[in-house]
């Protein structure tokens, strides 16, 4: 086992030293220089050569990406020379909105999810299984940001239920709940059609095994064969299926808060892409990448832990 | 009987014609020997009997896919759509004549009625001619990118998975880096630094989506390459090449072909959805997503016209190759099969 951890680890380095590496080398790739873009067209070559002097950018490659290695470390996600403030700074204010939009989608699509995807498990090819099937199909089968706009189309322009847009950055979250009702919702959606098939699959699988045909014959009331054996047994999947799902969920983030201007991060990318602000981009792009990578490494590690039968 | 076969049989049609006058003859042995007890056969009759296992061999493995397939209601329902779709997009302009080229802003944002079955958008387009002229290029990016991608996938899966050690290693942990980078933000940034096309569109959606297939076929080509008909082309000196083209990559055509099935569907979905994140492609491309995206414009002003339609194709479309993907999954799947 803790080998496992120990080499599961050492893959999850590698792999995050990867991320960094593209992300640096499409920050370098791009056309045109920042000190350009900063003292404009018309800067002597003098005052370009000192810019860059001063901001490191005429030392070798490897010397520029080990000392945005060492940034990275150090919790610096870089710079925006567009709007004069770190990207750091930035996120501190997004983040916290983006784990309460993201947290409690990600709770409630589980919460929907889970009884379902047994339900439907326990009565396969019943009405209500097709009827679920169908509707997560459909879900699955739409562009992510079209599930907000069907939603916006009918609570709020059709019926004037919820207002179409989040509160706004300055007021604080908290002030218009009802803001909130909305792309929460959505993305609760967007998530629940990324999870269903899944949960119904894996329960059905669980049904399939001994242990649950040994609950039953030993008279074992069906109440408790699917709470105390099926559902322990389903969570398994489900914490798999949280962290490998996790870049879905970011993404899907991205969009919804783009469709409700919801002010976090993902919003804030969107922004920087409009303003060209590749560092931010970037120092985003970074950040979600690592995230992925540790969702993968606790998925592993916690299907490790609450699986007695997998032994490495 | 079917089953004993069934690993051979896709192996290759060498092997195949080997092996299948065995199995096959041996399913006719009983009913020939209770013929043979009442009326003693010639040896000339004994010599005709694999000949006769040939007929019966009809229950080939591709059969009884085709046959599990076929039987599945929502896949033949994908198809039917598909076909319908596809009809739509390519052969509904040349029946349906509009002009797709000049913008006619006298004749914007008409609600559907008279000419105009389906309205116009707000460049005076005739929405239904767009829908179709669009669903020719979703489809024509969906199949590129399916098939290019699950190709590129195939033979790095089966490349990585059939040498292991520390290529294996190495390739897989490039697999998991380009996975750790999200596509929607990576799409974003490339949309900010190059003039999006059609071609860069393409060759952007391969190059995130080859990963699934390459970490499927990957792990096939694990469990393949210690089968003992690759152990015998190997001790036979067959080269690694001819192993992976022959008999690895052949092996694994079920992975693929529920592979493409998917991909295609996602990628008409991510082409939607980078659309509407403004990876946007000149107006004389139109597609599905575009259309879309650019009537969620006038959501407030009511022009439903400008957006359900759109958003209908895109939806039938990518479930009609999911109901497609599920049943073929389902038929290449053995546990499920019919025995």
């Amino acid at each position: 086992m803790t080998g496992f951890i120990i080499r599961r680890l050492g893959q999850a380095i590698i792999v995050t030293l990867g991320v960094t590496l593209i992300t640096f080398g499409l920050l370098h790739a791009l056309p045109g220089s920042i000190a350009r873009d900063i003292l404009g067209p018309r800067a002597s070559p003098q005052a370009i050569a000192q810019f860059n002097h001063q901001n490191g950018f005429d030392r070798p490659v490897y010397t520029q990406y080990w000392i945005f290695l060492k940034r990275l470390a150090h919790g610096n996600l870089g710079y925006s020379y567009i709007e004069n403030r770190s990207t750091d700074s930035l996120l501190a204010v997004e983040l916290p909105r983006d784990l309460v939009l993201g947290g409690i989608s990600l709770a409630l699509s589980l919460i929907i999810a889970i009884p379902i995807g047994i339900a439907q498990a326990v009565r396969r090819n019943g009405v209500m299984d097709y009827a679920g099937t169908g509707v997560s199909f459909v879900l699955y089968s739409m562009p992510q940001y079209a599930i907000a706009l069907l939603l916006i189309q009918f609570l709020s322009i059709s019926f004037h239920v919820f207002p179409a847009e989040a509160p706004q950055s300055g007021t604080g979250l908290f002030s218009d709940p009802q803001g909130l009702i909305l792309p929460v919702l959505s993305l609760t959606l967007v998530t629940y059609a990324q999870f269903s098939r899944y949960m119904r699959s894996s329960a059905i699988d669980t049904l399939a095994q001994d242990y649950i045909r040994t609950a039953r014959a030993k008279g074992l009331s069906e109440r408790l064969v699917l709470w105390r054996h099926l559902l322990r047994n389903s969570l398994i999947s489900v914490v798999t299926l949280v962290g490998l799902n996790i870049p879905l969920v970011l993404t899907g983030t991205l969009i919804i808060e783009q469709v409700f201007n919801y002010p976090g991060a993902g919003y804030e990318y969107y922004q920087a892409a409009l303003r060209s602000d590749y560092e931010v981009m970037l120092g985003i792009t970074v950040l979600v990448g690592v995230v992925t990578v540790v969702g993968n490494l606790l998925a592993d590690i916690g299907y490790a832990i609450l699986d007695p039968r997998i032994r490495y | 009987m079917r089953f004993s076969i069934r690993g051979s049989g896709t192996d290759g049609p060498a092997s195949g014609t080997q092996h299948e006058p065995e199995g096959a003859g041996s399913a006719l042995e009983d009913p020939e020997r209770v013929a043979a007890n009442t009326v003693a056969p010639t040896q000339a009759e004994i010599e005709l009997i694999p000949e006769g296992g040939e007929v019966v061999s009809t229950g080939s493995p591709w059969a009884l896919i085709l046959r599990t397939f076929a039987q599945n209601k929502l896949a033949i329902i994908g198809v039917g759509i598909v076909v319908l779709v596809v009809l739509f997009s390519f052969v509904g302009p040349l029946i349906y004549r509009t002009d797709q080229t000049n913008t006619n802003i006298i004749a914007a944002h008409l609600p559907p009625g008279g000419s105009y079955p389906l309205g116009t958008d707000s460049e005076g387009f005739d929405v239904l001619g767009r829908l179709m002229e669009g669903g020719q290029s979703s489809i024509e990016v969906g199949l590129a990118v399916g098939f290019i991608a699950t190709l590129l996938g195939l033979i790095y899966g089966a490349v990585s998975g059939y040498v292991g050690g520390w290529l294996d290693g190495l390739l897989m942990r490039l697999v998991d880096v380009a996975y750790a980078i999200p596509i929607v933000f990576l799409f974003i940034f490339m949309a900010e630094v190059f003039r999006p096309n059609l071609m860069l569109l393409i060759v952007l959606l391969v190059a995130t989506t080859w990963l699934i297939p390459a970490r499927l076929v990957r792990g096939e080509a694990l469990s393949l390459r210690t089968r003992e008909y690759v152990q015998a082309v190997k001790v036979m000196g067959g080269g690694s090449w001819r192993i992976i083209l022959r008999h690895i990559v052949p092996n694994t055509i079920g992975t693929i072909m529920v592979t493409v099935t998917f991909q295609v569907a996602n990628a008409i979905l991510t082409l939607a959805v980078l659309q509407y994140l403004g990876f946007g492609l000149p107006p004389t491309v139109p597609t599905w997503g575009s259309m879309l995206s650019d009537g969620t414009t006038f959501l407030q002003d009511g022009y439903w016209w400008q957006i359900y339609p759109a958003l209908f194709m895109i939806v039938i479309t990518v479930v009609a190759f999911n109901f497609i993907g599920d049943a073929l999954q389902d038929a290449f799947d053995v546990r499920l099969q019919e025995r």
